[in-house]
């Protein structure tokens, strides 16, 4: 489940509920620099592993976790907040009796690890009184001592918090000029910092960074009482600082003028074309409601591909594990079975932890499983699911696809989506040329508002810019739009995909799951598609 | 850790706030357990608890302010915290909108403590799961569900004498029962502060009835319908409409409580005269710490009463700014209903749906507080006061602020909590008329 938008109602109001990752120690700026060192993590490691294996354990693995955040949240000409976090702790799992037990502790004395050790023994035994059958484990070859490490080129610790709050400030100061009435801009930077062991013979070191720059511009006409709100189209990543350079190589401009980003995001530039949009919204037309062919560019495409795909091909939510919160997914193993066409011909999906630049990407998920690539739905075919090691005998793999996570050293690791993206079309294919063959459409950019059933059936999504297509062209943006799928039904309805060259990513920093909750960060890519037929609603009310 | 006593807890941030050179210095103390166990398929997932106890220490030299926070509690510490805080309050840029510590309060103690419910054992939380899992099994149904209970202690203080401490207890029980085809679901949840009064046995058997009696379900037009909420089904759309109640985002002109031409509707008649809502610290079922998250004083505060909007919710400095009077921001939401029961309410329905639950509850326009979202694991259709037949689920497309202009009938409230929301809420099931459902879900 997509977390609520973090800016709530218009923008304000930062709240606890808002920042779910969160937690941890407030420490000094400084301090996000500085690391464990390798050598001592596999003391710790050790110390766990061997009193795991003396207390019975017939597996152990251990997650030796420091989790870095920094925020730096600015509204128009003001600094709301820095804040600088750190958790860290070790996170210990086994299997004893056929049985997962876990224990953690934020005490990284030998004795204190090694009592988690034996915790993780001892409740996994009790626990094994009432499991019905014993875990299957996929086996994973160990790997040895090995490193990885996101590929970024600026390390976004390393950036002086002057510098990021110049940054928002000329950014606030930019929309202002081009007459926001308001503006909330907000920098989140993450660095995790994961070592992992297990008795398979891994001992893996990781540092992670990814980051996200968010704004809602905000437009107010006082005289009619209206107001609208312009969300930034940066994406979240998996990179460092450089994502903020506002490379023009990485600028595209759509058909109808509208500017999106690739790998590279110049926010001031965005920051003023939102202010502009936001109070031409004020004034655009209202849709009307019918039946519309959608063009959906991949800045707004990504979050329906997130809801009505990349969830219900979990396999824990298909066999029922988060039937209480989640909810469950329409796409049950029979359908898999029986080669379910979820899609047209046109639509290839596949999922990966290992694309540049993306949320998922890691070298080894959280249970040593060596990350991959693989297809979810082949030339419009149901294919295969996301796994973790105790689910993949259930589809006859012999290994895991690596979908492990845990967003915290005290949080249980267990199955996350990974990134899922929609494969470029194969035959060459622009924005461009596609709005050509469009008669009655509707131009989509931007995500907003979204909502999704338990099963993953009915879906509704709004956007950040509509525009209309008539005949092959943008005519006029329209505003008070919102379209309904029924999932099967709209990828069936996919009529094209762009090429390779049109591929680019979105994501979701806080995708939230399980009980008690946890947070991942998933991107999903794609060119921009069509969509025929799609069933759109006016989302205009009048309170009188 | 352990619960810290009132003195122990004092002793601590007395402790940091003499430590601190700045000009003014507060510091929070929280700490607790958390205890939870997690079952679906029948069959226990997880369990397990966390200790936590974190102590905050926020300072300000002028208008810089700087935090942080240690979770350990020697003298060393304490005085390393301090040092940090003024550190980054040193570097930090000056904060127009800085508004000073808050005076010394009085605060009147709430019953947000139950002994029972902070003596939770593991076998107790096993003992809920078995009782959810055992007659599922039996009947060929399938549990999901997940039962948490907290014991925890807050402590507040700040150098200009102000002092707070309190401690709290609650459990929070969901479960989810679904028919092994698949074809039926039913729910049930309960929030209490006291756990003598949940009892898993009996609770069960509302998510068992509801999984056999939605198999099968008939699908209805979408349209307006007379519904029947139940309380946990409205707690998220009128939770949700509570952050349209900023008044700085009101005095801005982007909340649905902003005026056109400026200025808000604070004193306007907004809803049906039969909705009062208020904000209690001290309410028996749902009270709260009496402070909010600024320290500040919470009070019994009415927030809409027969209808009028009596309560925007100021921030310290925005309140200084309009020339206001800042209050403790509410911790519950307590709407005012009678004395009948959701099947009460469905007995005096003529042609009407009744809805267990909403879900994925998001906001669509903010200008007119529109929500979508689905009915889930539990509609029925009500013909001449009693259920007819299970319906398929619906997506709504609504606005709580046109829902509680459409009231027909209000029954008595119930506390729920909303994994959402902010808030613990008192709220009633509710019959609404005209609620517009658009489109159907084929979700189970």
């Amino acid at each position: 489940m997509e977390r609520r938008n973090f800016l709530k109602m218009t923008g304000i109001g930062l709240g606890s509920l808002l920042l779910p990752a969160m937690h941890g120690r407030v420490i000094a700026a400084e301090a996000l620099l500085s690391k464990l060192d390798v050598a001592t993590k596999k003391k710790f490691a050790d110390i766990a592993l061997n009193a795991a294996k003396s207390g019975g354990a017939s597996y152990c693995d251990v997650r030796i976790g420091r989790y870095l955040r920094q925020f730096v949240i600015t509204r128009e000409d003001k600094v709301q907040n820095v804040v600088n976090t750190e958790s860290s702790g070790i996170g210990i799992r086994v299997i004893a009796n056929g049985t997962w037990g876990f224990a953690a502790t934020s005490d990284m004395s030998p004795d204190a690890i090694a009592r988690a050790a034996k915790e993780a023994v001892a409740i996994a035994k009790a626990n094994s009184k009432i499991q019905a059958k014993p875990v299957e484990l996929a086996p994973v070859k160990g790997v040895g001592e090995v490193s990885w490490t996101t590929p970024i080129v600026k390390n976004s610790m390393e950036v002086p918090i002057k510098d990021k709050v110049d940054l928002l400030l000329g950014v606030n100061a930019a929309a202002m000029q081009a007459g926001a009435s308001f503006i909330n801009s907000i920098l989140f930077l993450v660095n995790e910092q994961k070592y992992f062991a297990s008795t398979d013979g891994s001992y893996i070191d990781q540092d992670v960074h990814r980051i996200w720059a968010p704004m809602q511009v905000t437009a107010v006409d006082q005289k009619t009482g209206k107001f609208r709100i312009r969300a930034g189209l940066s994406a979240p990543r998996g990179m460092g600082f450089e994502y903020l350079d506002g490379n023009k190589a990485d600028k595209v401009e759509l058909p109808g003028g509208a500017i999106v980003y690739g790998n590279s995001y110049d926010m001031k530039e965005d920051a003023i074309a939102a202010a502009k949009q936001a109070k031409e919204k004020l004034t655009a037309q209202s849709v009307k409601p019918g039946k519309y062919d959608l063009m959906l560019d991949p800045s707004h495409l990504w979050l329906t591909i997130h809801e009505s795909v990349g969830h219900p091909l979990e396999l824990d939510r298909v066999l029922g594990y988060e039937a209480n919160y989640a909810g469950t997914s329409f796409a049950t193993l029979d359908k898999w079975r029986d080669k379910f066409k979820y899609g047209s011909d046109k639509v290839t999906i596949f999922a990966d932890k290992v694309q540049k630049g993306t949320l998922g990407a890691v070298g080894y998920d959280d249970e040593g499983v060596k990350t991959q690539r693989w297809d979810l739905i082949k030339d419009g075919t149901l294919v295969n699911y996301q796994v973790i090691r105790d689910q993949a005998h259930i589809l006859g793999l012999k290994e895991s696809q690596g979908c492990c996570y845990a967003d915290s050293w005290s949080s249980v690791q267990f199955q996350r989506m990974a990134n899922v993206s929609l494969a470029p079309g194969k035959e060459a294919m622009s924005p461009a040329d596609m709005i050509k063959g469009i008669e009655n459409g509707i131009y989509i950019i931007g995500d907003g508002s979204f909502s999704i059933d338990q099963q993953r059936y009915n879906a509704q999504f709004g956007g950040q810019l509509f525009y209309e297509i008539k005949n092959g062209k943008v005519t006029q943006p329209l505003e008070d739009v919102a379209y309904q799928i029924r999932t099967p039904e709209f990828w069936n309805s996919c009529a094209a995909v762009c090429d390779e060259k049109d591929f680019r990513f979105g994501g979701s920093f806080f995708d939230g799951k399980g009980q008690p909750g946890q947070v991942s960060a998933v991107s999903h890519g794609s060119s921009t598609a069509r969509f025929n037929g799609a069933n759109v609603i006016n989302t205009a009310r009048s309170l009188g | 850790m352990s619960i810290y006593t009132e003195e122990q807890a004092k002793a601590i941030l007395d402790k940091a706030i003499k430590a601190s050179k700045a000009d003014q210095c507060s510091a929070t103390l929280n700490g607790g357990f958390n205890g939870n166990i997690r079952y679906a398929l029948n069959s226990v997932s997880t369990s397990g608890r966390v200790s936590d106890c974190d102590l905050a220490v926020e300072v300000a030299f002028g208008k810089r302010v700087g935090t942080a926070t240690i979770n350990s509690f020697d003298d060393a510490s304490i005085e390393a915290v301090v040092r940090r805080a003024e550190e980054l309050a040193r570097l930090a840029p000056e904060n127009p909108e800085f508004v000073p510590a808050i005076d010394k309060q009085a605060y009147k103690a709430s019953g947000t403590f139950s002994e029972k419910t902070a003596a939770i054992t593991p076998e107790y939380r096993a003992g809920v799961a078995a009782a959810c899992i055992e007659p599922c099994r039996k009947d060929k149904l399938v549990a999901a569900g997940f039962f948490t209970d907290s014991q925890a202690f807050s402590a507040i203080a700040n150098s200009k004498g102000n002092f707070g401490y309190q401690k709290t207890s609650g459990v929070d029980f969901t479960c989810t029962v679904r028919t092994e085809d698949g074809h039926g679901s039913g729910w049930v949840a309960r929030n209490l502060g006291d756990v003598t009064k949940f009892d898993a046995k009996s609770e069960i058997q509302t998510a068992i009835r509801k999984a056999k009696g939605s198999v099968d379900a008939k699908a209805l037009e979408p349209g307006k319908y007379t519904v029947i909420m139940e309380p946990a089904a409205s707690a998220g759309l009128i939770s949700f409409m509570m952050f349209g109640f900023d008044a700085r985002q009101s005095d801005e002109g982007r909340s649905f409580l902003s005026k056109k031409g400026g200025g808000n509707k604070l004193g306007e008649k907004l809803f049906d005269e039969r909705v009062t809502m208020y904000a209690d610290p001290w309410d028996e079922q749902s009270a709260v710490l009496p402070w909010d998250n600024d320290g500040l004083a919470r009070e019994r505060t009415p927030i809409v009463t027969n209808g009028k909007v009596e309560y925007l919710q100021y921030s310290r400095y925005w309140a200084q700014k309009q020339g206001k009077k800042a209050i403790g921001q509410p911790g519950n939401l307590i709407m005012a209903g009678g004395d009948k029961s959701t099947m009460d309410l469905v007995k005096g329905t003529k042609k009407g749906v009744l809805v267990t639950r909403t879900w994925y509850i998001r906001l669509v326009d903010p200008q007119t507080v529109l929500l979508t979202g689905l009915t889930r694991d539990g509609t029925f259709y009500i013909e001449d006061g009693e259920i007819k037949y299970p319906i398929k689920n619906f997506r709504f497309n609504e606005s709580p602020a046109i829902m509680l202009n459409n009231i027909e009938e209000i029954g008595k409230p119930v506390r729920v909590a909303d994994d959402e929301s902010p808030f613990v809420m008192m709220i009633p099931p509710l019959k609404i008329r005209d609620f517009t459902f658009s489109s159907l879900s084929d979700a189970v």
